[in-house]
């Protein structure tokens, strides 16, 4: 009885939450190819004018640059930090260790608006003024727990006996690192740095407070919103964008896969 | 021609008075033990007696907190893992899961900076060894349990070490490839001449394989001896309990001197034994103790200088053999007899009455 009313509705309930949660977001190509620049339907014509157009908007594509390079620091800073953090989460036992993982992961609760402020008056205590460095900092802080959590479990399949059967090999400290750990570690570094691009690539709240006169491209996006006419062109922009951190996540996600994989067939093979 | 592997007597590892705490549990308590060159020498000891600690301390990931090592006369005190003369075979083999199994065995003869062609010479050596030469170019994660473990060996013998480290290595395999790989092993071992030190908790193992056994309990050595020693001359009832069956019966000291001992007991009367390694006359009793398959079932007309007469209470087939348990009237506990089916042991009924012959020279002394 319950069994076929679930079956009945579970199906439709998941079709609508989907077709909510993407609907608005498949809008956004079809009306970036649309020749009109009003986003109504009917659609008038297909044109690839707003993406050329994007191509000679100087502004646009310094705020492209900086969000190029706010992504990039930002993910080697998140997952080098990350690193260590995952490390010695996973390998030594310390006082404060709890506590201090809490602490680490709060930006994953904490509402952005609430960090980007607090960010804000500590710069400006300390005098600081605002660049891409404090987006930076700011960035490095959201994405850090994300890193942290795909770095723990990387470094969770991770059995100590690998380093000690380098060192037992030969091996310095150093060349163990180089030629064991970080090899055997490559899939979740890899996708703890794709997650951190993407999440600072499309970050509003705090690019927004710390940017100074450096836009980053959803701020840049932002502003020309009060244009009716830019719409089209951010349209175009915003697919670019939507396109770009779908595959990037896909790809993350993929690393990720193949690194839990490799570790389950480590364990099954080892102690079955 | 002499056999090239025979042990010299020569001591290649010197472990003097080591101990080592983990806070204020001692896993390690002044454990000494000399072991010589080319030998092949077992640590035998239920789980959690300090086997895997002592082996640590000898490859060099762990260091001791009293006492010294000592390899080929050369003390390791400070001595990284890497710069050791020791190679290991870990428990769970920690194949690289990145590298081929060519790749593997050649990680640490990378660092020798050896020309390719010797490289790739003693590679295949190795590989021929524990015969993988056909699998050079396999993942890790391609790999049977048996073959894992065949890799770790053949990457530990491409270095040459003076001493081979193998903790548990065949824990992880079904029984039958561990019967296998134990007289490969051996072989093995025979043919490089290199002193393997085996940590185990399998006393058939530790029996089958070895040149000398070492029994551990709780942190101590209790006892260094050949296979046939550790099993018919064991010094502590708690030695000869982990290596198989025993019976104890407890005896009087009737006279003592530094090498014998004669105890009196009731079932077996008056009996000579060696005198226990540290044994002392402790309130004038002792334990005697005698293995199951010592005592021999006699049939109608045998005879026997040494009789012991009960009643059997109860029987286990074990095909090839039988397992009885006799009750002896001047014994507190029974006593249990192993005997082989050829002569229809295992058709005594439960209940009937059996006379058991026993050889003197079985019957040890032990200490508490
Ligand atoms: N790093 C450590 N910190 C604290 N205690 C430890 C540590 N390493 C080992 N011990 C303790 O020392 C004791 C001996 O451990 P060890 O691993 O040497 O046992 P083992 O004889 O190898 O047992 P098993 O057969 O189960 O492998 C155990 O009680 C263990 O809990
Ligand atoms: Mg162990």
């Amino acid at each position: 009885m319950m069994k076929a009313l679930t079956r009945g509705w579970l199906p439709g309930y998941a079709i609508l939450y989907i077709a909510f949660l993407y609907l608005p977001v498949m809008l956004l190509p079809i009306f970036s190819v649309n020749s009109s620049p009003i986003p109504v339907f009917p659609l008038k014509g297909f044109s690839m004018k707003w993406y050329e157009s994007l191509w000679g908007n100087d502004i646009m594509l310094n705020a492209a640059r900086n969000t190029l390079v706010v992504g990039t620091a930002s993910a080697l800073v998140a997952t080098i930090l990350g690193i260590c953090a995952a490390r010695a989460i996973t390998r030594y036992r310390f006082t404060g260790k709890r506590p201090m993982s809490g602490v680490i992961m709060a930006p994953l609760v904490l509402p952005e608006i609430i960090i980007a402020i607090s960010l804000l008056l500590v710069l400006l205590q300390f005098g600081l003024g605002l660049s891409l460095m404090t987006v930076i900092v700011g960035h490095v802080l959201i994405c850090l727990p994300y890193s942290i959590t795909v770095l723990v479990s990387g470094f969770e399949g991770f059995d100590p006996s690998f380093e000690e059967a380098s060192a037992d090999l030969g091996e310095t400290t150093f060349g163990t690192i180089r030629r064991v750990t970080l090899p055997m570690m490559m899939p979740a570094i890899v996708s703890s740095l794709l997650v951190s691009f993407t999440i600072s690539l499309d970050e509003f709240m705090v690019a927004f407070f710390l940017s100074g006169r450096e836009p980053t491209l959803p701020i840049y996006i932002w502003g020309q919103l009060r244009f009716a006419a830019k719409l089209p062109a951010v349209l175009a922009l915003g697919t670019i964008m939507l396109v770009g951190s779908l595959v990037l996540l896909t790809v993350a996600e993929m690393y990720r896969r193949r690194a839990a994989r490799k570790t389950l067939t480590e364990a099954g093979g080892l102690f079955a | 021609m002499p056999d090239p592997n025979a042990q010299t007597g020569k001591a290649m590892i010197e472990i003097s008075g080591v101990t080592r705490k983990f806070g204020a549990f001692t896993a390690l308590d002044r454990v000494s033990a000399t072991i010589n060159e080319g030998e092949f020498f077992s640590l035998l000891g239920p789980s959690g007696c300090g086997k895997t600690t002592l082996l640590r301390l000898i490859a060099g990931f762990d260091q001791p907190t009293e006492g010294g090592i000592t390899i080929d006369g050369q003390p390791m005190e400070g001595m990284p893992a890497n710069r050791r003369p020791t190679n290991m075979v870990f428990q769970s083999y920690a194949i690289f899961p990145h590298m081929n199994v060519q790749e593997n065995v050649a990680y640490g003869l990378k660092r020798m900076r050896l020309d390719k062609a010797e490289e790739k010479r003693r590679v295949e050596e190795a590989l021929t060894q524990v015969e993988l030469g056909h699998l050079g170019k396999r993942r890790a994660n391609e790999l049977s349990g048996g073959q894992r473990q065949r890799v770790a060996l053949a990457r530990a013998l491409v270095m040459r070490p003076k001493v081979l480290l193998l903790d548990e290595p065949l824990s992880a395999l079904d029984k039958k490839l561990r019967e296998q790989m134990q007289v490969e092993l051996r072989h093995l071992q025979k043919q490089v001449g290199i002193t393997f030190i085996l940590v185990t908790h399998d006393q058939y193992e530790a029996l089958a394989m070895s040149d000398r056994i070492a029994v551990m309990f709780d942190g101590q050595i209790a006892q260094v001896a050949t296979p046939k020693d550790i099993y018919q001359r064991p010094v502590t009832r708690q030695v000869a309990d982990f290596l198989g069956g025993m019976n104890f019966v407890s005896a009087e000291v009737a006279a003592e001197n530094g090498t014998s001992l004669t105890l009196k007991t009731r079932g077996f009367g008056q009996v000579k034994t060696e005198r226990p390694e540290g044994f002392v006359v402790n309130g004038g009793t002792a334990t005697l103790g005698i293995r199951p398959e010592r005592l021999r079932v006699l049939w109608d007309d045998d005879r026997s200088e040494n009789e012991i007469a009960g009643r059997v209470v109860d029987r286990h087939y074990f095909g090839e053999i039988t397992h009885l348990i006799v009750e002896i009237p001047d014994l507190e506990t029974p006593l249990s007899v192993i005997e082989t089916n050829d002569f229809g042991a295992d058709d005594i009924p439960v209940g009937s009455q059996i006379r058991l012959a026993f050889d003197p020279d079985a019957l040890v002394a032990l200490r508490d």
